[in-house]
Protein backbone atom coordinates (compact mmCIF):
# COMPACT_ATOMS: atom_id res chain seq x y z
CA UNK A 1 0.00 0.00 0.00
CA UNK A 2 1.54 3.23 -1.31
CA UNK A 3 2.11 5.71 1.67
CA UNK A 4 -0.21 8.95 1.52
CA UNK A 5 -0.12 12.61 3.23
CA UNK A 6 -0.58 12.70 6.64
CA UNK A 7 -3.49 14.43 7.33
CA UNK A 8 -3.85 14.77 10.65
CA UNK A 9 -1.03 14.19 13.18
CA UNK A 10 -0.65 14.08 17.09
CA UNK A 11 2.73 15.46 18.71
CA UNK A 12 3.52 14.59 22.34
CA UNK A 13 -0.55 14.45 23.24
CA UNK A 14 -1.21 14.34 26.80
CA UNK A 15 -5.00 14.09 28.06
CA UNK A 16 -5.83 14.13 31.50
CA UNK A 17 -9.06 13.95 33.41
CA UNK A 18 -8.37 16.07 36.15
CA UNK A 19 -5.29 14.13 37.80
CA UNK A 20 -5.37 11.24 36.16
CA UNK A 21 -4.06 11.07 32.87
CA UNK A 22 -5.51 9.36 29.69
CA UNK A 23 -3.12 9.64 27.14
CA UNK A 24 0.63 9.98 27.40
CA UNK A 25 2.36 11.48 25.04
CA UNK A 26 0.75 9.97 21.82
CA UNK A 27 2.49 11.24 18.52
CA UNK A 28 0.74 9.66 15.47
CA UNK A 29 0.29 10.65 12.20
CA UNK A 30 -3.00 9.73 10.29
CA UNK A 31 -3.01 9.16 6.58
CA UNK A 32 -5.29 10.62 3.96
CA UNK A 33 -7.65 8.18 2.32
CA UNK A 34 -6.89 6.08 4.60
CA UNK A 35 -8.86 4.02 7.47
CA UNK A 36 -6.44 3.97 10.56
CA UNK A 37 -7.46 1.49 13.53
CA UNK A 38 -7.29 2.21 17.12
CA UNK A 39 -7.58 -1.07 19.42
CA UNK A 40 -6.68 -1.69 23.04
CA UNK A 41 -8.20 -3.03 26.21
CA UNK A 42 -11.41 -1.14 27.58
CA UNK A 43 -10.03 2.05 29.33
CA UNK A 44 -6.85 2.69 27.28
CA UNK A 45 -7.25 5.30 26.24
CA UNK A 46 -8.40 4.78 22.63
CA UNK A 47 -11.86 6.43 22.78
CA UNK A 48 -10.65 9.91 24.69
CA UNK A 49 -7.57 10.27 21.68
CA UNK A 50 -10.27 9.70 19.08
CA UNK A 51 -12.34 12.25 21.15
CA UNK A 52 -9.50 14.75 20.85
CA UNK A 53 -9.06 14.98 17.15
CA UNK A 54 -12.06 16.88 16.61
CA UNK A 55 -11.99 18.43 20.21
CA UNK A 56 -15.21 16.08 21.99
CA UNK A 57 -13.29 16.74 24.85
CA UNK A 58 -13.82 20.32 25.44
CA UNK A 59 -17.54 18.99 26.16
CA UNK A 60 -15.87 17.25 29.18
CA UNK A 61 -15.87 18.78 32.34
CA UNK A 62 -11.32 18.77 34.05
CA UNK A 63 -10.32 17.36 30.18
CA UNK A 64 -7.20 19.24 29.84
CA UNK A 65 -4.91 18.70 26.66
CA UNK A 66 -1.56 19.38 26.46
CA UNK A 67 0.72 19.11 23.34
CA UNK A 68 -0.40 19.18 19.38
CA UNK A 69 -3.14 17.73 17.58
CA UNK A 70 -2.11 19.18 13.94
CA UNK A 71 -4.66 19.03 10.66
CA UNK A 72 -2.82 19.85 7.91
CA UNK A 73 -0.40 21.57 9.99
CA UNK A 74 -2.78 23.57 11.54
CA UNK A 75 -2.89 22.97 15.56
CA UNK A 76 -6.58 22.32 16.53
CA UNK A 77 -6.08 23.66 20.14
CA UNK A 78 -5.36 27.40 19.07
CA UNK A 79 -7.48 29.86 20.51
CA UNK A 80 -8.40 31.25 16.89
CA UNK A 81 -9.70 28.15 15.19
CA UNK A 82 -13.70 27.69 14.90
CA UNK A 83 -14.72 24.58 16.69
CA UNK A 84 -17.77 24.25 15.20
CA UNK A 85 -15.99 24.67 11.71
CA UNK A 86 -13.83 21.89 12.96
CA UNK A 87 -16.24 19.84 13.58
CA UNK A 88 -17.62 20.01 10.30
CA UNK A 89 -14.44 19.03 8.60
CA UNK A 90 -13.71 16.28 11.44
CA UNK A 91 -16.98 14.79 11.58
CA UNK A 92 -18.15 11.38 14.42
CA UNK A 93 -19.84 8.49 14.30
CA UNK A 94 -20.61 6.86 17.97
CA UNK A 95 -21.19 3.64 19.35
CA UNK A 96 -24.86 4.16 19.48
CA UNK A 97 -26.66 5.70 16.58
CA UNK A 98 -28.95 8.68 17.21
CA UNK A 99 -30.99 9.57 14.88
CA UNK A 100 -32.92 13.06 15.65
CA UNK A 101 -36.62 12.10 16.31
CA UNK A 102 -37.70 13.82 12.91
CA UNK A 103 -37.83 12.05 9.08
CA UNK A 104 -35.09 10.47 7.62
CA UNK A 105 -35.12 13.56 5.33
CA UNK A 106 -35.02 15.86 7.99
CA UNK A 107 -31.78 14.60 9.79
CA UNK A 108 -29.61 14.42 6.79
CA UNK A 109 -30.89 17.90 5.90
CA UNK A 110 -30.60 19.07 9.38
CA UNK A 111 -26.47 19.97 9.06
CA UNK A 112 -27.04 21.79 5.79
CA UNK A 113 -30.05 23.65 7.47
CA UNK A 114 -28.23 24.69 10.05
CA UNK A 115 -25.46 26.03 7.91
CA UNK A 116 -27.58 28.37 5.94
CA UNK A 117 -28.80 25.85 3.05
CA UNK A 118 -32.57 26.49 2.76
CA UNK A 119 -33.05 25.99 -1.24
CA UNK A 120 -35.34 22.99 -1.58
CA UNK A 121 -33.46 21.84 -4.69
CA UNK A 122 -30.09 21.70 -2.98
CA UNK A 123 -31.64 19.85 -0.10
CA UNK A 124 -32.55 17.54 -2.29
CA UNK A 125 -29.64 16.78 -3.58
CA UNK A 126 -27.55 16.70 -0.84
CA UNK A 127 -30.00 14.21 1.65
CA UNK A 128 -29.90 11.86 -1.99
CA UNK A 129 -26.05 12.30 -2.51
CA UNK A 130 -25.40 11.49 1.72
CA UNK A 131 -27.70 8.82 1.86
CA UNK A 132 -26.93 7.26 -1.62
CA UNK A 133 -23.05 7.77 0.03
CA UNK A 134 -24.00 6.04 3.08
CA UNK A 135 -25.75 2.64 1.03
CA UNK A 136 -29.31 3.36 2.56
CA UNK A 137 -30.73 5.12 -0.03
CA UNK A 138 -32.03 2.32 -2.14
CA UNK A 139 -34.11 1.14 1.12
CA UNK A 140 -35.76 4.55 2.14
CA UNK A 141 -36.03 6.38 -1.08
CA UNK A 142 -39.60 5.82 -1.51
CA UNK A 143 -40.30 7.27 1.89
CA UNK A 144 -37.66 9.68 3.33
CA UNK A 145 -41.21 10.79 5.39
CA UNK A 146 -40.52 8.44 7.80
CA UNK A 147 -39.32 8.63 11.32
CA UNK A 148 -35.57 7.86 11.86
CA UNK A 149 -36.75 6.25 14.39
CA UNK A 150 -38.46 3.52 12.60
CA UNK A 151 -35.64 2.45 10.92
CA UNK A 152 -33.83 -0.88 11.68
CA UNK A 153 -30.53 -0.48 14.38
CA UNK A 154 -28.39 -0.64 10.93
CA UNK A 155 -30.27 1.51 8.73
CA UNK A 156 -30.09 4.08 11.83
CA UNK A 157 -26.21 3.84 12.23
CA UNK A 158 -26.24 4.43 8.69
CA UNK A 159 -28.24 7.46 8.88
CA UNK A 160 -26.32 8.76 11.01
CA UNK A 161 -22.99 8.17 8.54
CA UNK A 162 -25.42 10.06 6.04
CA UNK A 163 -25.87 12.74 8.48
CA UNK A 164 -22.31 13.69 9.25
CA UNK A 165 -21.60 12.94 5.60
CA UNK A 166 -24.05 15.69 4.50
CA UNK A 167 -22.05 18.49 5.97
CA UNK A 168 -19.26 17.60 3.63
CA UNK A 169 -16.84 16.38 6.14
CA UNK A 170 -13.35 15.31 5.06
CA UNK A 171 -12.15 13.48 7.88
CA UNK A 172 -14.54 11.09 9.54
CA UNK A 173 -14.29 9.69 13.15
CA UNK A 174 -16.30 6.52 14.12
CA UNK A 175 -16.55 5.50 17.88
CA UNK A 176 -17.25 1.85 17.87
CA UNK A 177 -19.90 2.00 14.64
CA UNK A 178 -20.84 -1.39 14.71
CA UNK A 179 -20.90 -2.77 17.95
CA UNK A 180 -24.51 -2.94 18.88
CA UNK A 181 -25.05 -4.29 15.17
CA UNK A 182 -25.91 -7.57 13.97
CA UNK A 183 -23.15 -9.48 11.38
CA UNK A 184 -25.03 -8.64 8.67
CA UNK A 185 -25.59 -4.92 9.31
CA UNK A 186 -21.49 -4.86 10.58
CA UNK A 187 -20.72 -5.83 7.29
CA UNK A 188 -22.42 -3.56 6.01
CA UNK A 189 -20.78 -1.11 7.72
CA UNK A 190 -17.92 -2.29 7.22
CA UNK A 191 -18.05 -2.29 3.13
CA UNK A 192 -19.15 1.53 3.83
CA UNK A 193 -15.58 2.32 5.66
CA UNK A 194 -13.88 0.56 2.76
CA UNK A 195 -15.72 2.94 0.38
CA UNK A 196 -15.73 5.92 2.12
CA UNK A 197 -11.77 6.20 2.29
CA UNK A 198 -11.67 7.27 -1.17
CA UNK A 199 -13.28 10.20 -0.11
CA UNK A 200 -12.74 10.64 3.49
CA UNK A 201 -10.02 9.58 5.65
CA UNK A 202 -11.16 7.76 8.62
CA UNK A 203 -10.03 6.91 11.56
CA UNK A 204 -11.77 4.32 13.79
CA UNK A 205 -11.86 2.75 17.43
CA UNK A 206 -13.39 -0.79 17.36
CA UNK A 207 -13.19 -3.32 20.64
CA UNK A 208 -13.80 -5.96 17.54
CA UNK A 209 -10.08 -6.41 16.40
CA UNK A 210 -11.38 -8.52 13.40
CA UNK A 211 -12.98 -5.75 12.55
CA UNK A 212 -10.08 -3.59 12.85
CA UNK A 213 -8.10 -6.36 10.89
CA UNK A 214 -10.83 -5.91 7.69
CA UNK A 215 -11.17 -2.45 7.19
CA UNK A 216 -8.22 -0.46 8.51
CA UNK A 217 -4.85 0.40 6.62
CA UNK A 218 -3.01 1.04 9.33
CA UNK A 219 -3.55 0.08 13.07
CA UNK A 220 -2.34 1.42 16.22
CA UNK A 221 -2.65 -0.35 19.60
CA UNK A 222 -3.11 1.60 22.67
CA UNK A 223 -2.43 0.51 26.35
CA UNK A 224 -3.02 2.55 29.73
CA UNK A 225 -2.95 5.53 27.68
CA UNK A 226 0.10 4.74 25.93
CA UNK A 227 0.31 4.23 21.82
CA UNK A 228 2.48 1.18 22.33
CA UNK A 229 2.80 0.19 18.30
CA UNK A 230 1.64 1.75 15.38
CA UNK A 231 2.04 0.22 11.71
CA UNK A 232 0.45 -1.12 8.34
CA UNK A 233 -2.38 -3.15 9.89
CA UNK A 234 -0.53 -5.96 7.77
CA UNK A 235 1.72 -5.62 9.95
CA UNK A 236 0.16 -5.18 13.04
CA UNK A 237 -2.11 -8.81 12.76
CA UNK A 238 1.27 -10.64 10.99
CA UNK A 239 4.00 -9.81 12.66
CA UNK A 240 3.79 -7.14 15.31
CA UNK A 241 7.36 -5.83 16.83
CA UNK A 242 5.53 -5.47 20.21
CA UNK A 243 5.80 -8.21 22.70
CA UNK A 244 2.43 -6.32 23.83
CA UNK A 245 0.72 -6.21 20.62
CA UNK A 246 1.07 -9.85 20.24
CA UNK A 247 -0.18 -10.89 23.77
CA UNK A 248 -3.29 -8.30 22.83
CA UNK A 249 -4.16 -9.45 19.23
CA UNK A 250 -3.67 -13.04 20.29
CA UNK A 251 -5.57 -13.25 23.47
CA UNK A 252 -2.75 -13.91 25.62
CA UNK A 253 -3.44 -10.67 27.53
CA UNK A 254 -2.86 -10.45 31.45
CA UNK B 1 -5.20 -16.32 31.45
CA UNK B 2 -4.95 -19.16 28.97
CA UNK B 3 -7.42 -19.62 26.37
CA UNK B 4 -8.60 -23.32 24.93
CA UNK B 5 -7.57 -21.88 21.81
CA UNK B 6 -3.86 -22.08 23.15
CA UNK B 7 -4.72 -25.79 24.20
CA UNK B 8 -6.36 -27.10 21.09
CA UNK B 9 -3.35 -25.63 19.27
CA UNK B 10 -0.83 -26.96 21.44
CA UNK B 11 -2.75 -30.47 20.75
CA UNK B 12 -2.32 -29.58 16.91
CA UNK B 13 1.28 -29.44 17.54
CA UNK B 14 1.98 -32.19 19.61
CA UNK B 15 0.06 -34.10 17.20
CA UNK B 16 2.59 -32.79 14.17
CA UNK B 17 5.39 -33.90 16.50
CA UNK B 18 4.03 -37.25 16.89
CA UNK B 19 3.42 -37.77 13.40
CA UNK B 20 6.99 -36.69 12.43
CA UNK B 21 8.69 -39.49 15.01
CA UNK B 22 6.25 -41.91 13.49
CA UNK B 23 7.62 -40.66 9.77
CA UNK B 24 11.29 -40.65 11.17
CA UNK B 25 10.57 -44.11 12.19
CA UNK B 26 9.88 -45.22 8.91
CA UNK B 27 12.18 -43.59 7.30
CA UNK B 28 15.24 -44.90 8.85
CA UNK B 29 13.28 -48.06 9.12
CA UNK B 30 13.24 -48.26 5.23
CA UNK B 31 16.89 -47.27 4.99
CA UNK B 32 17.79 -50.04 7.14
CA UNK B 33 15.63 -52.67 5.08
CA UNK B 34 18.06 -51.49 2.22
CA UNK B 35 21.19 -51.40 3.94
CA UNK B 36 20.32 -54.94 5.84
CA UNK B 37 18.76 -56.04 2.55
CA UNK B 38 15.90 -56.95 5.25
CA UNK B 39 12.09 -57.44 3.39
CA UNK B 40 10.73 -58.22 6.67
CA UNK B 41 11.66 -54.36 7.61
CA UNK B 42 10.59 -53.07 3.96
CA UNK B 43 6.90 -54.69 4.51
CA UNK B 44 7.01 -53.41 7.88
CA UNK B 45 7.61 -49.94 6.64
CA UNK B 46 4.74 -50.24 4.02
CA UNK B 47 2.07 -51.12 6.24
CA UNK B 48 3.03 -48.60 8.59
CA UNK B 49 2.02 -45.72 6.46
CA UNK B 50 -1.73 -45.84 6.77
CA UNK B 51 -1.25 -44.54 10.70
CA UNK B 52 0.72 -41.72 9.34
CA UNK B 53 -1.89 -40.79 6.45
CA UNK B 54 -4.42 -40.91 9.20
CA UNK B 55 -2.57 -37.95 11.18
CA UNK B 56 -2.57 -36.24 8.21
CA UNK B 57 -6.23 -35.34 7.77
CA UNK B 58 -6.03 -35.32 11.74
CA UNK B 59 -3.93 -32.62 11.33
CA UNK B 60 -5.68 -30.72 8.09
CA UNK B 61 -9.07 -30.82 10.19
CA UNK B 62 -7.42 -29.11 12.95
CA UNK B 63 -5.98 -26.58 11.06
CA UNK B 64 -9.37 -25.60 9.28
CA UNK B 65 -11.08 -25.79 12.81
CA UNK B 66 -8.70 -23.41 14.27
CA UNK B 67 -8.78 -20.96 11.35
CA UNK B 68 -11.95 -21.05 10.63
CA UNK B 69 -13.54 -20.75 14.66
CA UNK B 70 -10.77 -18.55 16.12
CA UNK B 71 -9.11 -16.33 13.51
CA UNK B 72 -5.73 -16.60 14.56
CA UNK B 73 -3.29 -13.44 13.86
CA UNK B 74 0.39 -12.82 14.86
CA UNK B 75 2.51 -16.13 15.65
CA UNK B 76 -0.54 -17.99 16.18
CA UNK B 77 -1.50 -17.66 12.45
CA UNK B 78 2.12 -18.28 11.45
CA UNK B 79 2.02 -21.25 13.18
CA UNK B 80 -1.05 -22.79 11.97
CA UNK B 81 0.15 -22.20 8.60
CA UNK B 82 3.41 -23.39 9.42
CA UNK B 83 1.30 -26.95 10.46
CA UNK B 84 -0.63 -27.18 7.62
CA UNK B 85 2.57 -27.07 5.34
CA UNK B 86 4.78 -29.03 7.39
CA UNK B 87 1.98 -31.66 8.05
CA UNK B 88 1.87 -31.59 3.92
CA UNK B 89 5.97 -32.37 4.02
CA UNK B 90 5.82 -35.10 6.34
CA UNK B 91 3.41 -36.81 4.63
CA UNK B 92 4.81 -36.97 1.39
CA UNK B 93 8.44 -37.90 3.12
CA UNK B 94 6.39 -40.50 4.42
CA UNK B 95 5.05 -41.64 0.92
CA UNK B 96 9.27 -41.53 -0.14
CA UNK B 97 10.05 -43.79 3.04
CA UNK B 98 7.34 -46.18 1.25
CA UNK B 99 9.11 -46.23 -1.92
CA UNK B 100 12.67 -46.63 -0.36
CA UNK B 101 11.19 -50.31 1.66
CA UNK B 102 9.62 -50.73 -2.01
CA UNK B 103 12.89 -50.52 -3.81
CA UNK B 104 14.56 -52.55 -0.82
CA UNK B 105 11.51 -55.16 -0.78
CA UNK B 106 12.59 -55.92 -4.85
CA UNK B 107 16.78 -55.16 -4.37
CA UNK B 108 16.44 -58.74 -1.93
CA UNK B 109 15.29 -60.02 -5.11
CA UNK B 110 18.19 -59.25 -7.27
CA UNK B 111 20.01 -61.98 -8.35
CA UNK B 112 23.63 -60.02 -7.71
CA UNK B 113 24.23 -58.24 -4.36
CA UNK B 114 25.12 -55.05 -5.48
CA UNK B 115 27.18 -52.19 -3.55
CA UNK B 116 25.56 -49.39 -2.30
CA UNK B 117 27.78 -46.98 -3.62
CA UNK B 118 26.24 -43.31 -1.85
CA UNK B 119 23.13 -44.75 -0.39
CA UNK B 120 24.41 -45.42 3.01
CA UNK B 121 26.18 -41.92 2.84
CA UNK B 122 23.14 -40.30 2.06
CA UNK B 123 20.87 -42.20 4.56
CA UNK B 124 22.93 -40.97 7.27
CA UNK B 125 22.85 -37.24 6.10
CA UNK B 126 18.88 -37.47 4.93
CA UNK B 127 18.04 -39.24 8.31
CA UNK B 128 20.26 -36.52 10.13
CA UNK B 129 18.77 -33.19 8.10
CA UNK B 130 14.99 -34.74 9.07
CA UNK B 131 16.01 -35.21 12.97
CA UNK B 132 17.37 -31.75 13.01
CA UNK B 133 14.20 -30.59 11.73
CA UNK B 134 11.99 -32.68 13.55
CA UNK B 135 13.82 -31.03 16.59
CA UNK B 136 13.84 -27.28 15.46
CA UNK B 137 10.10 -27.79 15.26
CA UNK B 138 9.67 -29.17 18.73
CA UNK B 139 12.02 -26.22 20.06
CA UNK B 140 11.12 -23.55 17.46
CA UNK B 141 14.77 -23.10 17.16
CA UNK B 142 15.71 -20.70 13.96
CA UNK B 143 19.32 -21.38 14.25
CA UNK B 144 18.80 -25.51 13.90
CA UNK B 145 16.48 -25.26 11.03
CA UNK B 146 19.52 -23.03 9.05
CA UNK B 147 21.24 -25.30 9.47
CA UNK B 148 18.98 -28.10 8.03
CA UNK B 149 19.02 -25.78 4.98
CA UNK B 150 23.03 -25.95 4.41
CA UNK B 151 22.94 -29.76 4.63
CA UNK B 152 20.74 -30.19 1.43
CA UNK B 153 23.38 -29.33 -1.05
CA UNK B 154 25.40 -32.52 -0.04
CA UNK B 155 22.64 -34.61 -0.66
CA UNK B 156 22.35 -33.24 -4.38
CA UNK B 157 25.68 -33.72 -4.78
CA UNK B 158 26.04 -37.17 -3.70
CA UNK B 159 22.64 -37.90 -6.29
CA UNK B 160 24.38 -36.35 -9.06
CA UNK B 161 27.48 -38.46 -8.37
CA UNK B 162 24.94 -41.55 -8.23
CA UNK B 163 23.87 -41.42 -12.05
CA UNK B 164 27.31 -41.63 -12.98
CA UNK B 165 28.51 -44.52 -10.89
CA UNK B 166 25.45 -46.02 -11.47
CA UNK B 167 26.11 -45.87 -14.99
CA UNK B 168 29.62 -47.21 -14.67
CA UNK B 169 28.61 -50.46 -13.01
CA UNK B 170 25.81 -51.12 -15.27
CA UNK B 171 28.05 -50.75 -17.91
CA UNK B 172 30.68 -53.17 -16.42
CA UNK B 173 27.96 -56.34 -15.31
CA UNK B 174 24.92 -55.78 -17.01
CA UNK B 175 23.86 -58.31 -14.22
CA UNK B 176 23.54 -55.53 -12.13
CA UNK B 177 20.62 -53.23 -14.78
CA UNK B 178 17.91 -54.10 -11.75
CA UNK B 179 19.86 -53.63 -8.91
CA UNK B 180 21.32 -50.57 -10.56
CA UNK B 181 17.63 -49.13 -11.21
CA UNK B 182 16.43 -49.20 -7.54
CA UNK B 183 19.32 -47.98 -6.35
CA UNK B 184 18.65 -45.10 -8.70
CA UNK B 185 15.13 -44.53 -7.10
CA UNK B 186 16.18 -44.84 -4.09
CA UNK B 187 18.72 -41.96 -4.24
CA UNK B 188 16.14 -40.10 -6.07
CA UNK B 189 13.61 -40.73 -3.28
CA UNK B 190 16.38 -39.53 -0.60
CA UNK B 191 17.02 -36.16 -2.53
CA UNK B 192 13.10 -35.82 -2.63
CA UNK B 193 13.05 -36.37 1.63
CA UNK B 194 15.76 -34.31 1.62
CA UNK B 195 14.01 -31.47 -0.04
CA UNK B 196 10.72 -31.75 1.69
CA UNK B 197 13.02 -32.10 4.67
CA UNK B 198 14.50 -28.73 3.94
CA UNK B 199 10.75 -27.30 3.26
CA UNK B 200 9.84 -27.91 7.00
CA UNK B 201 13.17 -26.19 8.39
CA UNK B 202 11.72 -22.92 6.50
CA UNK B 203 8.64 -23.21 7.84
CA UNK B 204 9.90 -23.28 11.11
CA UNK B 205 11.90 -20.23 10.15
CA UNK B 206 8.83 -18.43 8.52
CA UNK B 207 7.22 -19.25 12.44
CA UNK B 208 9.52 -18.15 14.75
CA UNK B 209 10.99 -15.21 12.86
CA UNK B 210 8.23 -14.49 10.30
CA UNK B 211 10.89 -14.55 7.36
CA UNK B 212 10.80 -16.24 3.97
CA UNK B 213 13.57 -18.06 3.30
CA UNK B 214 12.76 -20.00 0.34
CA UNK B 215 12.87 -17.62 -2.63
CA UNK B 216 16.52 -16.71 -1.09
CA UNK B 217 17.62 -20.69 -0.95
CA UNK B 218 16.83 -20.91 -4.73
CA UNK B 219 18.51 -17.62 -5.68
CA UNK B 220 21.47 -18.91 -3.41
CA UNK B 221 21.17 -22.32 -5.40
CA UNK B 222 20.37 -21.31 -8.48
CA UNK B 223 23.72 -19.13 -8.60
CA UNK B 224 25.78 -22.27 -6.80
CA UNK B 225 24.49 -24.44 -9.87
Amino acid sequence: MAKTDVRMKTEGLNIYYGPKQAIKNVTLDIFTHRVTALIGPSGCGKSTYLRSLNRMNDLIENARVEGQVLLDGVNIYDRQVDVVELRKKVGMIFQKSNPFPKSIFENVAYGPRINGMNDKKKLDEVVERSLKQAALWDEVKDDLGKSGLSLSGGQQQRLCIARALAVDPEILLMDEPASALDPIATAKIEELVYELKNTYTIVIVTHNMQQAARVSDYTGFFYMGELIEFDETKKIFTVPAKKQTEDYITGRFG
Amino acid sequence: MERHFQRDLEQLKSNVIKMGSLVEQNLADALEAVLKNDAAIASRVISADGAVNKFEIEIDNGVVDLLALQQPVASDLRLILAIQKINNDLERIGDHAVNIAESAYRLVETPQDEPLLEIPNMAKIAKEMFQQALDAFIHLNAQLAQSVLESDDRIDALNRGMNAQVIKMIKKDQKTLEGGLELLRISRNLERVADLTTNIAEEVIFHTQARIVKHHAVEERAKRS
